[in-house]
């Protein structure tokens, strides 16, 4: 077999990988929309800045303090969803009775402000950072080499991204927190401290985007712009997705992280732009995203 | 209205009367940046529609007067014409994906259609990649006035500005405005009362991006430069701070809000980074306090609506 379409399958199933990769973090970055978002009715603008950080930290963390990777896989998402947790009491609390776009405008001057201060602080390029030990080296498949970080990126998102599906829609916590997206009046009128749950959700999902970059921070170069322009494209896959479904922002993640993939190979020229253009393919024909339900 | 009127003679005087005092190239991109931001409050202002990539129009206009005046030799007047032709085109297939959702979803459409325009500027041949388009020629205008005099540049400026102003003001006080007004307010009872909101939608969508488109026209000849920066979505985020700042929803507001940002970037140019820094703190302080902008506080204390 000489390969798809005249594509050798390595190059094929190279971009895969890389595809599944981007994926990865396209649902994990999602995800923590979604949840954010389910809640507090606020896009959060400042989830690229706030996954740039948690890769600075992983890097501060190894080089300042001696502090490996497995660590701050732990360490890293605390601290920068407490930071989190400290912009919604001191900021977003105050807007939540105005309309949900000066939460998206708030946001959006947070982000300027910590990516300018990160660019000050290290220019525009960033520094390197080391594969942990146990996951260097990778194996031979047969028909391709999979370096063994890579897997782990997907195996761990994926287990993240079920993980809080599971606890979203399958426990007693999970329910409060789809009780208190639907009616939190209510809610709160049983007895349930919705500010408080409020305070934590968006820490988890900020929490949520410094874990991935703490798995980005081996594989992407850690620089303070790194979450801007990948922010926007999430954006697109949670259009695209509809913020209504936990489990459809995952898929779609993956999902549209796989066709980027496929159209490096087969067209490269539209990689950059293939979720924009798949994005209004879907917004003319389900407007609501395709997991979606319009309010 | 009569305090209108009078708001808007002072307007028209600071700018015929400031180049005595300042630089006519700063003041002539306050110009342009003030047209940007009206054309940009008459979506969010009025249609309660906040697009996060005004950019696209202002940028692409730009590429399109700049090619066509340097490359195909075009006079100044159908260079500015071409490249707002290009934006209006490009507003109505944008806006026709756009308006099919509103509130933060239409901010986050916007913001990745003005992506993908990005990245086709990046690599399309005609745009100059990096370089942009660079040396683009003035020209004569109507072949009689030479732009390349900086005094003909700045009436030309000026009077394109004062034109798209006085549209806008027109259409925001049109039965279209009310209607506009009334979609932003209550849109289920718009479609109750019968009008067919994606229509008003689109059509203020689209003059708006024409106007944006305007601008960007008038600032490729005006810096005789089109390149990225202008379709980058920093500059988008810019459009939204000077609306901002100046009032959201005001007459007059975009047109301070542009002077107040311009002038700020103008000051702490040599600050790199920190210009960033300090627009972050603004929309920050903006949105916790300064909701009503400089002229919607001014129109507040005054009781009038500015």
């Amino acid at each position: 077999m000489d390969g798809f379409f005249g594509v050798p399958p390595q190059a094929l199933f190279g971009q895969l990988l890389i595809g599944l990769i981007n994926g990865s973090f396209y649902a994990l970055l999602s995800l923590g929309l979604a949840v954010i978002f389910g809640l507090l009715n606020i896009i959060n603008f400042t989830h690229g800045a706030q996954y740039m950080m948690g890769a600075f930290c992983t890097w501060f963390l190894l080089n300042k303090l001696g502090i490996g990777y497995w660590w701050s896989l732990l360490l890293v998402p605390l601290a920068v969803g407490l930071f989190g947790a400290l912009i919604e009491r001191l900021m977003l609390k105050r807007l939540y009775q105005l309309d949900h776009l000066y939460g998206l405008l708030l946001t959006f001057g947070l982000a300027l402000i910590i990516q300018g201060l990160f660019r000050n602080e290290f220019g525009s390029s960033g520094p390197p950072y080391p594969i942990p030990r146990a996951l260097e080296g990778g194996n031979d498949l047969g028909f391709m080499f999979l370096p063994n970080y890579r897997a782990w990126v997907i195996v761990a998102s994926l287990a993240v991204c079920l993980g809080t599906w599971f606890v979203i829609e399958k426990t007693k916590l999970g329910s409060y927190l789809r009780a208190a997206t639907e009616n939190p009046q209510l809610v709160q009128a049983f007895g349930i401290n919705v500010p408080r749950m409020i305070t934590l959700t968006y820490g988890f999902g900020v929490g949520l985007a410094a874990l991935a970059g703490v798995m980005a921070a081996p594989i992407y170069q850690v620089s303070p712009q790194m979450g801007a322009d990948l922010i926007i494209v999430v954006f697109a896959v949670v259009v695209i997705g509809g913020m209504g479904s936990i489990m459809g922002s995952i898929v779609t993640g993956f999902t549209l992280g796989l066709v980027e993939g496929l159209t490096k190979v087969f067209y490269p020229e539209a990689s950059n732009t293939v979720i924009f253009i798949i994005m209004a393919i879907v917004l003319m024909i389900k407007p609501a995203g395709l997991f979606g339900t319009q309010k | 209205m009569k305090h209108q009127r009078i708001a808007f003679v002072v307007m028209v005087a600071f700018f015929a009367l400031a180049p005595l005092a300042m630089y006519p190239v700063f003041l002539m991109k306050v110009m342009c940046f003030a047209l940007f931001a009206c054309a940009f409050n008459l979506l969010i202002g009025y249609g309660g529609l906040l697009s996060f990539g005004h950019a696209m129009f202002l940028g692409v206009a730009g590429y399109g007067a700049a090619y066509s005046a340097k490359v195909w030799g075009f006079p100044p007047e159908f260079a500015i014409l071409f490249g707002t032709a290009a934006a209006t085109a490009l507003g109505l297939v944008a806006g026709l994906i756009a308006i099919r959702r509103q509130g933060i979803y239409f901010a986050m459409i916007t913001l990745a259609l003005a992506q993908m325009v990005y990245f086709f500027c990046v690599q399309a041949g005609f745009t100059g990649g990096e370089d942009g388009i660079q040396a683009v020629p003035r020209g004569r205008l109507l072949g009689v006035l030479d732009l390349s005099n900086v005094w003909a540049m700045y009436a030309t400026v000026l009077a394109i500005f004062v034109g798209g102003f006085l549209l806008i003001y027109r259409v925001i006080h049109s039965p279209f405005g009310q209607v506009l007004k009334a979609i932003r307010e209550n849109e289920a009872r718009a479609i109750s009362l019968g009008y067919d909101i994606n229509r008003y939608k689109l059509l203020a969508f689209v003059l708006s991006a024409a106007l944006a488109g305007l601008a960007g026209a008038t600032k490729a000849l005006v810096f005789q430069l089109a390149s990225l920066t202008d379709v980058h979505w920093t500059m988008s985020g810019e459009v939204v701070l000077m609306t901002l700042v100046g009032g959201l929803g005001t007459v007059f507001g975009p047109v301070a809000g542009a002077l107040v940002i311009i002038s700020m970037e103008n000051y702490l140019a040599q600050l790199g980074a920190w210009v960033t820094v300090v627009q972050g703190v603004i929309f920050v302080i903006c949105v916790l306090t300064f909701r009503r902008g400089v002229i919607g506080e001014l129109g507040n204390w005054l009781r009038k609506s500015l």
